[in-house]
């Protein structure tokens, strides 16, 4: 029973028991049941983006009427491990002017970079790795580090397509993520917190989903800028630099890049579901009801959180194949002539009227809240409206003072 | 608390070494032959021109000016974001104050045409 309320507690405790048996030091002991939880843990992330591998392709497939890998396994669900098995014998080519150290830290990084947001991703309230009490800053520090694997992978190719693509990450980078950091702030303002599991503990009644949706729009579209996806996959655009920052990549290290931008996804859905979904909680106080008390088991929590982090990754991916690549100059106007500033508005309005109506009751501060970001949201759309249609209007203008020229001349 | 940093400082490490596992691994078991032809930089099929690492376009620094101004100004937010629930209207005032700063910045560096990609 004590394991299947606590495991890791369960856990520590025992192999704690059995190391200090040992005569090991109580310090020494902590230090390698760290190693054990951590090795643990990666091992479960590693297996998991194998298997969103599958997932990808048997997704992708779907998207675009085909019936993906059904070859090997049921469903084809062996496939990645063929494909690695594949990417491990192949030859690993290094141009010849590359800056090999840096060459190498590149794929590394890519993979490292995600794994890392795993020591503080909340899977249950009882496993998780760590519980930082400045978590969101960690995430934006980490999101950093994979941008950074882009831009010195691009940069040590030698190659002048893989430049153009680390350049073209710089801009995207240094751009969304004042959207995101922005967006982070107001989970942290409707929460009072910057841990996760304070904020996942804070949406036990009512998701933030619904207090702030448009800082869940916001958040989405620049963690996907911030992962290089579809729409804003610039820095490897098939139709224009070839393949990007990865063109000079072959192998395992080729390998590597693909499963990092697979599990970063997925993260990243995870902390989408963390920061507006309720992570593993949020059943609306249904867990407290005694028929649903299992709803609060860590094992529970851990499904429940998995299948959002699933949805937010499916969501992800689901944008992906259905947008088409934007243009860098309208990336950057998108960024900061209207989702920077529509941030700013959102947490100005989160910050005031969390304010104003703390003392009111709870579903008067829910019904504000939702139906302020909705009139935001509805002016924006008004103001977007007025300004493509004036933009219209002025090239409808000069192509028909053109035409009257045309008509002159002939 | 210092064990929460010992875990992430752990975390750190064994996050490096585990992307590098199978680069050894393919590095051990990975035919080697290697010629200046396939070491070539690739470029459409034809001989590289010139230096690969090219100058590049002056308005990404422009833009990473923009960001340098908001991001460290972002960062200053997060302790107000914290407080917001103990202090009264006041202070929340002062911080609304604090990003009207931050968009005073960001019309000027539009009105200066510093955001349109030429």
């Amino acid at each position: 029973m004590v394991f299947v309320n606590d495991p890791i507690k369960y856990l520590d405790a025992v192999i704690r028991d059995l190391l200090t048996g040992w005569g090991l030091s109580n310090g020494l002991s902590t230090v390698i049941i760290y190693f054990i939880g951590i090795t643990v843990l990666i091992i479960f992330a590693m297996v998991l983006d194998i298997f969103l591998v599958w997932v990808e392709r048997k997704v992708v497939a779907r998207f675009q009427d085909r019936l993906g890998p059904n070859r090997i396994g049921p469903f084809g669900i062996i496939q990645p491990f063929a494909d690695i098995i594949k990417l491990i014998i192949k030859e690993d080519i290094t141009p010849g002017g590359a800056d090999k150290f840096l060459f190498n830290l590149g794929p590394v990084l890519a993979i490292s970079s995600v794994i890392i947001l795993w020591a503080i991703l909340p899977i249950s309230s009882k496993i998780f790795g760590v519980d930082l009490n400045v978590a969101v800053l960690y995430l934006v520090a980490a999101g950093a580090l994979g941008t950074l694997s882009i831009i010195v992978g691009g940069w040590a190719s030698n190659n002048k397509y893989a430049l153009l693509g680390a350049f073209r990450m710089v801009a995207n980078m240094i751009s969304y993520e004042i959207p995101m950091v922005i967006a982070l702030l107001i989970p942290t303002i409707l929460a009072d917190s910057m841990s996760v599991q304070g904020i996942t503990q804070a949406q036990g009644g009512m998701w933030f989903a619904f207090l702030s949706p448009l800082a869940l729009i916001i958040f989405l579209i620049s963690a996907i800028a911030e992962l290089g996806r579809s729409p804003f996959d610039l820095n490897e655009a098939e139709s224009e630099i070839v393949a990007g920052f990865h063109i000079e990549y072959t192998g395992m290290k080729f390998g590597l890049f693909y499963a990092g931008e697979l599990l970063h996804a997925f993260t990243f859905g995870g902390f989408i579901a963390v920061l507006f979904f309720g992570g593993y909680g949020g059943f609306f106080g249904l867990e407290k009801i005694g028929l649903f008390s299992w709803l609060s088991n860590p094992f529970v929590q851990a499904i429940v959180f998995l299948a959002k982090a699933m949805f937010g990754y499916w969501v992800i991916m689901w944008i992906k194949y259905s947008m088409p690549r934007i243009r860098i100059d309208h990336m950057l106007a998108f960024n900061w002539k209207f989702l920077t500033p529509l941030a700013l508005v959102v947490l100005v309005n989160t910050a005031i009227l969390g304010k104003v109506l703390a003392g009111f009751p709870n579903w008067i501060y829910v019904l504000g809240m939702f139906s302020s970001n909705i009139v935001i949201g509805f002016i924006t759309i008004q103001i977007l409206r007025i300004y493509g249609r004036k933009q219209r209007n002025t090239l409808l203008k000069n192509s028909s003072t053109n035409g009257k020229n045309q008509e002159q001349v002939a | 608390m210092r064990n929460e940093w010992l875990y992430i400082g752990i975390f750190l490490v064994i996050g490096i070494i585990v992307p590098i596992v199978p680069l050894v691994f393919s590095r051990l078991v990975a035919p080697r032959k290697t010629n200046p032809i396939k070491q070539s930089t690739y470029e459409c099929g034809i001989e590289t021109v010139g230096d690969s690492w090219v100058q590049f376009k002056a308005q990404y620094y422009i833009f990473a000016l923009v960001f340098l101004v908001f991001d460290v100004e972002t960062v200053f937010l997060f302790p107000w974001a914290l407080s917001i629930k103990q202090f009264p209207l006041f202070v929340v005032m002062e911080g609304i104050l604090f990003i009207s700063i931050l968009v005073a910045g960001l019309v000027y560096a539009w009105r200066k045409g510093m955001l349109e990609w030429e």
